[in-house]
């Protein structure tokens, strides 16, 4: 293994935060690189400071790097600024461990949590000197695989990559690095012998060992070309989340990053069926940590990092079971030296200083704030909720059932506790969304400011709002995204009606943007040469509004003889054949369109940790049930019912409890993506 | 009733290699988060935000390394000192290494108010050694030197000579030539690249620039904010005011 080092050090002096570069974190493995074993790179194809807190990514490095066969380093997207340096004095990709050549890695593995990293994974495989198409690469070249949510639908970069990993990573990376470990003795292999290996392993998707054939706008079908490919590759879930306490040293960066702070994620899934939220339906069934190991993580990763923060991360942390009492947990851990130093209660007290604990995202009731309360009773400032549409009518639909009730309930809860800002966020341009509804938003944020006033002069709201992406494996992938323009006229309208309002501020996603992740999201193998072009046209860090340019995308789809209205806008039917027809996220694809058929009618669907199943799929399919302590909701109810429903107050279901552990119930595994893009968006936005 | 005095420690460290590439900002958190690592009894701001009551001296810039970085943390109670170089150094990263700890006597003078200069080691490149030479000759001449900054959106232009206090060639490096300077902090003020600068040779380079010495001045001598180790002393730091 060579080193960049030499060639790099003397170009990092003129560049933006050079510390992005330098590895050196506390966590970091930097393993010897003993070219008998096999060897990793993990890469995050955005900068540093989005890629490094990703928990997917770290799970899957230290994993690899506690085998006695393999180890990983990890690799960043370099800023354009060092880019074009290492360009020009011929400095390929490198990892930030050892500066060693991407392309000297067995595997390039990416974490793909975001559509508009698309073209920046392309810069990555070209930066790492290996031909950027899967096809022109041979048995001597690095194999370039992905994982994370956006795989799902790996089509748009089928021609790039040689496999794909569906869901949770912790068993599988071992299952491929034995592959691998065996393929190292038999040089005689082809690269096409050592993908159709890999397509034996369950949950790698090999896109080369797959036709797909077209019929106008549609895929016509998906066809195996050979008897090693599956003709339908499984996702894979880890059952017991409590087998899997990683990272065990979670990466402390030397320089600032998004997400800074210790994040120790308490469960897996989430069953509230948002019909939107691609995230709950792929991450199937619920697998909780246990309570105990939650805070043992917790203690201990405080300790060794030194930071004063921590949040609990999940899709919803306030259904955990018993969240009260584990937060509490938390804190008494916490309180090991002096008292009331300072700092006051709600922040714990670890003889060292202040620490605080936190959640992702808040339910939209009383009980919600409650815990953030018990969790912040210092700086209290601002609360986030998602309502996520503006009328009750929308939020069956979207079955997100929060009853203007709770709403209100926790926005007064919030002002009355001494917080003064609300942040509230919507989606718009869903099915058969009206300007009513749509308006609906601004009464809601207005309604939140009178309340507020009654507390305090200084309420305000702000209100955030993003352009609706349809995403595969939910039961909105068959719906037509709306347009730019639509998704504008609707901002629009919001602008003008909140524009008067004191206290209410409006802010949004770029409908362009929305527009692109809209073509990438549910686009099929066609997509790779517009996401090649656009990259060929410089178009890399989409996801950065200043280099953001839809002119490049369109030209591209043009070129590409394609129809953005067919990619993007078109409705799809019930007999069609969807690009990832062949993938399976574990549902059914019927319970699927049931669910689509019943949200057009405005029905609304329960969680199913506290109600009967629904047979989705996701459990039965795996021989796995969720992973739930509590046979109850959360006190409170739980949003998913809703206020003045039947099930507001439910009865008591038989859930499966883990044998061994049956008062605090250990969960299952591991999705390796960890942070979930919009709560990116949303750090960067605070960032900036 | 006066406030019971403030208890503080000063820490002297070096930064080397890698970690030279982080911010002045981001030295500051690793040094919150090893000193919460160490569960030292550091003070804490009051309010809502209670920050850790941490004070550097002066700011070092990106890339530049240095023998002689300080910083002074306040206590809440006394704490055994013998330890702490040793422990602080292993909880920070890689080329961050603490030498010495010294606890201040009640009332000495902040970094920011006592540093008045600092002693470099400044590598020049692009230029041969004679034309060097003669440059720093000339500047050293001079009873001069101007130099154009914008501050804060406005140009204008000091006289930096003053702040030379002295200047010498050392020798070749691999690829340049090192000079050794002692800059002045205050009243006027010269930075490492801004020396390169009023050199006023076309093409003329920074190389590596490290920080050799913080300089203060207590009752008219110069010492340093940390006494170095006297080799009679063994392991003993003392104070420097």
């Amino acid at each position: 293994m060579t080193s960049v080092w030499p060639q790099l050090e003397p170009l990092l002096p003129k560049v933006q935060k050079p510390a992005r570069y330098i590895g050196g974190e506390d966590g970091a493995k930097a393993k010897f690189p003993d070219p008998s074993l096999v060897s990793w790179c993990f890469i995050y194809p955005d900068t540093y400071e989005i890629g490094l807190p990703n928990q997917g990514l770290q799970i899957l490095y230290e994993i690899v790097n506690e085998r006695p066969d393999a180890r990983a380093d990890r690799s960043y997207a370099p800023w354009g600024d060092l880019e074009e340096l290492m360009r020009a004095e011929g400095v390929p990709l490198f990892s930030v461990e050892h500066h060693t050549p991407a392309a000297e890695f067995d595997v390039l593995a990416f974490n793909l949590s975001a559509e508009l990293n698309y073209t920046n994974l392309v810069n990555c495989i070209d930066l790492a000197d290996l031909p950027i198409h899967a096809a022109d690469r041979d048995r001597s070249h690095t194999l370039v695989i992905a994982g994370g949510h956006c795989t799902y639908n790996p089509e748009p970069l089928a021609d790039f990559l040689d496999a794909v990993v569906l869901g949770d990573g912790e068993e599988v990376v071992g299952e491929i690095t034995d592959v691998l470990v065996a393929a190292r003795n038999r040089p005689e292999l082809s690269r096409r012998q050592v993908l159709e290996r890999l397509a034996a392993v369950e949950g790698v998707y090999v896109p080369s060992l797959y036709e797909m054939t077209y019929d106008g706008p549609r895929v016509a079908a998906i066809t195996p070309l050979s008897p090693a490919a599956p003709v339908e590759v499984p996702k894979r879930t880890v059952a017991d989340l409590a087998e899997w306490p990683y990272p065990r040293e979670q990466l402390v960066p030397l320089t600032e990053v998004v997400h800074d702070r210790l994040n120790v994620e308490v469960f897996r899934g989430c069953t509230r069926g948002c019909r939107f939220c691609q995230a709950g339906m792929i991450t199937r069934p619920v697998r909780e940590r246990p309570a105990d190991q939650v805070r043992t993580m917790v203690a201990e990763g405080l300790r060794r990092t030194g930071y004063d923060e921590v949040t609990l991360t999940s899709l919803s942390t306030a259904d955990f079971s018993d969240v009260e009492a584990v937060v509490a947990g938390i804190m008494d851990d916490a309180d090991g030296g002096a008292d009331g130093n300072g700092a006051g209660a709600g922040t714990a007290d670890t003889g060292c200083g202040p620490v605080s604990v936190s959640l992702p995202s808040l339910r939209v009731d009383a009980f919600g704030v409650g815990i953030a309360a018990q969790l912040q009773r210092a700086r209290r400032s601002g609360l986030t909720f998602a309502p996520e549409a503006g009328s009750w009518r929308m939020r069956r639909i979207i079955n997100k059932l929060i009853a203007e009730a709770d709403l209100y309930e926790a926005v007064e809860a919030a002002y009355s506790q001494g917080w003064t800002r609300v942040k509230l966020y919507f989606l718009t341009g869903l099915p058969s969304e009206t300007d009513e509804d749509t308006l609906a938003i601004a009464e809601l944020a207005r309604q939140c400011v009178a309340i507020g006033k009654r507390h305090t002069n200084r309420a305000s709201v702000t209100v955030s709002v993003g352009g609706f992406v349809p995403k595969p494996f939910t039961p909105f992938q068959w719906f037509g995204q709306n347009t730019s323009v639509e998704l504008q006229r609707k901002i629009n309208l919001l602008r003008d009606a909140t524009r008067k309002m004191k206290g209410v501020q409006l802010k949004w996603h770029d409908p362009k943007a929305t527009l692109v992740e809209g073509m990438a999201s549910r686009g099929d193998r066609r997509m790779g040469a517009v996401i090649e072009q656009v990259w060929r046209n410089g178009g890399t860090f989409q996801e950065w509004s200043e280099h953001f340019d839809l002119d490049l995308w369109l030209q591209a789809v043009d070129d590409a003889g394609l129809s953005v209205d067919d990619l993007c806008h078109r409705h799809r039917v019930e007999d069609e054949q969807l690009p990832w027809d062949h993938l399976s996220a574990g549902l059914h694809k019927d319970f699927l369109w049931q669910d689509w058929q019943d949200a057009l009618a405005e029905v609304g669907l329960e969680d199913c940790r506290w109600t009967p199943c629904y047979d989705c799929g996701a459990c039965t399919g795996y021989g796995i049930e969720h992973v739930v302590a509590s046979a109850t909701p959360p006190a409170g109810g739980s949003q998913g019912t809703g206020s003045g429903q039947d099930w507001r107050n439910p009865q008591p279901v038989a859930v499966t409890l883990a044998p061994s552990r049956p008062a605090t119930t250990p969960a299952a595994a591991g999705q390796p993506v960890a942070a979930d893009r919009p709560a990116e968006h949303r750090a960067l936005e605070e960032a900036r | 009733m006066s406030p019971p005095p403030k208890i503080r420690l000063r820490i002297w460290f070096t930064e080397n290699g890698k970690v030279r590439f982080v911010s002045h900002r981001d030295v500051a958190r690793l040094f919150e988060r090893a000193l919460r690592k160490l569960r030292l009894p550091v003070a804490y701001s009051e309010g809502f935000s209670p920050r850790p009551k941490l004070s550097f001296g002066l700011a070092l810039s990106v890339a530049h390394e240095s023998d002689a970085e300080y910083l002074d943390v306040e206590l809440t109670e006394h704490v055994g000192i013998e330890d702490l170089p040793g422990a602080l150094s292993a909880a920070l990263p890689d080329g961050i290494d603490v030498v010495g700890v010294a606890e201040l006597e009640p009332g000495a003078a902040s970094l920011q108010q006592a540093i008045t200069s600092c002693t470099w080691s400044i590598e020049v490149l692009g230029a041969p050694p004679a034309e060097v030479t003669a440059a720093v000759a000339e500047a050293l001449a001079a009873t001069e030197r101007p130099l154009e900054r914008v501050r804060k959106g406005k140009t204008a232009v000091t006289d930096v000579r003053p702040a030379i206090l002295a200047l010498e060639v050392v020798g070749p490096t691999g690829g340049g030539i090192e000079l050794r300077a002692d800059l002045a902090t205050s009243p006027v003020s010269l930075r490492p690249a801004e020396l390169v600068e009023v050199l006023g040779i076309d093409g003329l380079s920074e190389g590596r620039i490290r920080r050799l010495h913080q300089w203060m001045i207590i009752d008219g001598v110069r010492c340093e904010p940390v006494r170095r180790p006297d080799p009679s002393m063994g392991q003993r730091w003392q104070r420097a005011s």
